[in-house]
């Protein structure tokens, strides 16, 4: 048996995706955790932009809501939120947008507004847009980050929150969109990329512990398995001391908090 | 212009908040006017259309005590917690009335209240291209660039009855002083026709700040000192963010019966913060 959950792999994965240096836009929840591991790991360099204003922020524990105190208290620059979208993201200054699905369908459009019934009446009513539609049109790339089920992984997305590929290939240049759109799908089984022709996601890595049933399984449409599937190097102690310091500080609740 | 004048919260409320106005308590995450939000519920305040970028635990109390008929916004959730289960009760079940819903991004939402405050009828970004959002919100529309051609984003201007934000301080004349995250209170006071600030403090004088918002007494209506008036939000320099608080509303919340209670308890009976 492994020592580490599959949510420690999935953030891990995550937080292995983002390379020294670059310029990160940071959702809270698991975005937030992966891109703090990641710069408490190999990428000390990383600059996390949270969508309250906090631009280069280096957060001491993690944070429970994009706008807690931590954030500005050390962040390079505290700017307006109307800055942060039309200066900041709009004109692609940011490299990597990191987003959660609620339902993400096998061209990675993303859904986080309603499921079931219909618009006015829907079964679920989930928060909403956000930040998500501009940081999937505007970051360079985007990562997203979420858990494989067959309720998420859904051939067609109820709602488009967010556009991925749209109906495929072709599509995001036809519509003018800027950024390359979800270039990672990372779950807690493995790796989903964009086919190259297609752009319908393929499974291209497995996580550890996961097989390629369990994938299937989870996954709502007849999932393509890429021919070289990789397996993703399984999380070192390092990675793992420095996530579970890190989760057991969310929200400033131990002694370190300042 | 007139310059702004102290009041006490609830006769700044009763002054400013009408019926079927449309009110915007901005705030992101930071310096959130939840005490303004209670005295609104506590004066029975209904029809309003809500306007917020970031609908969080204040609006889904004014949404459950049946103040708001309309929700104008971009993300209703409890940050880092969940769902907002009145906001939803209301969506899904009508309940305790129906709440129309005009959805946006937050790059929208931001751009609406900049061209507010700056007295444009319209604002034109990159943005909702693709999404389904477009389909379901008339105020999503294109237009295309006189110079260029290209075709672009267009959202109306927001122009709220009333803003209500908090802030740190307000200085003996009226001027009004916030720091740290400011997200999008500037514009949505200069959007609006009137604006409402609750302060941690009143001072004789400000001390400069680096980087602070200075609020001058001429664009703001009225002044409410009312300390703790952003718990369970936070004021940077005051007091820090109680997380648990809003891990704690989910349950509160989550059920009809122990909200009412919950709102019979804290804001009914409470006299103010």
């Amino acid at each position: 048996m492994a020592d580490w959950t599959s949510d420690e792999m999935m953030t891990v994965a995550a937080a292995r995706a983002l390379h020294d240096g670059v310029v990160c836009f940071v959702g809270i929840g698991l975005p937030s955790t992966a891109a703090n591991l990641a710069r408490r790991t190999h990428a000390p360099n990383l600059v996390l932009v949270y969508e309250s204003g906090t631009l280069g922020a280096k957060p001491g524990h993690l944070p429970l809501s994009i706008g807690d105190g931590v954030l500005a208290e050390t962040a390079d620059s505290v700017i307006t939120v109307p800055e942060v979208f039309n200066y900041w993201l709009q004109p692609g200054r940011v490299d990597i947008g990191f987003l959660g699905a609620a339902q993400i369908d096998r061209y990675a459009n993303i859904n986080t507004t309603v499921i079931g019934g219909d618009y006015e009446h829907p079964k679920i009513r989930l928060p909403g847009a956000g930040g998500a539609p501009e940081i999937a049109a505007s970051c360079r790339e985007v990562i997203v980050v979420v858990r494989q089920g067959r309720r998420t992984f859904t051939d067609r997305v109820d709602f488009v929150t967010s556009f991925g590929f749209g109906s495929g290939a072709g599509d995001r240049e036809r519509l003018g969109l800027r950024g390359a759109g979800p270039r990672r799908v990372i779950t807690d089984l493995g790796v989903l990329e964009p086919d190259p022709d297609t752009c319908e996601l393929v499974l291209t890595q497995l996580h550890p512990g996961a097989t390629v049933e369990q994938a299937l399984e989870a996954t709502a449409w007849p999932l393509v398995v890429h021919d070289d599937l990789v397996v993703t190097e399984p999380p070192t102690e390092t990675e793992l001391d420095v996530l579970r310091a890190l989760q057991a500080t969310a929200g400033g609740r131990t002694p370190e908090r300042s | 212009m007139p310059l702004a004048t102290f009041a006490g919260l609830d006769e700044a409320v009763a002054d400013l908040v009408h019926d079927g106005d449309t009110v915007a308590l901005e705030g992101f995450t930071h310096l959130i006017p939840h005490a303004a939000g209670h005295e609104i519920i506590r004066q029975r305040r209904t029809g309003l259309t809500l306007v917020r970028m970031t609908p969080d635990i204040v609006y889904d109390q004014l949404i459950g005590a049946g103040c708001a008929s309309k929700l104008v916004f971009s993300w209703g959730g409890n940050p880092g917690v969940g769902s907002l289960h009145r906001f939803r009760d209301a969506v899904e079940h009508d309940w305790p009335v129906p709440l129309e819903i005009e959805e946006h991004s937050h790059a929208g939402m931001a751009n609406r209240y900049v061209a507010g405050a700056s007295g444009l009828p319209f604002a034109v970004l990159r943005g909702y291209t693709g999404t389904d959002l477009i389909a379901h919100t008339t105020n999503i529309r294109t237009v295309t660039c006189p110079f260029t051609g290209e075709v672009l984003t267009a959202v109306p201007a927001i122009r709220p009855d009333v803003t209500i934000i908090h802030a740190q301080q307000a200085d003996r004349h009226g001027n009004v002083m916030m720091w740290g995250i400011t997200g999008v209170q500037k514009e949505a006071v200069l959007a609006a026709q009137r604006s409402l600030v609750t302060v941690e403090e009143r001072v004789d004088e400000f001390t400069p700040r680096p980087g602070a918002v200075v609020l001058p007494n001429w664009v703001v209506d009225r002044v409410a000192v009312v300390p703790g008036g952003a718990h369970p939000s936070y004021a940077d320099g005051y007091s820090v963010r109680d997380n648990e608080y809003y891990q704690r509303w989910d349950a509160i919340s989550r059920e009809r019966e122990t909200f009412q209670e919950w709102l019979d308890e804290h804001v009914m009976r409470a006299g103010g913060e």
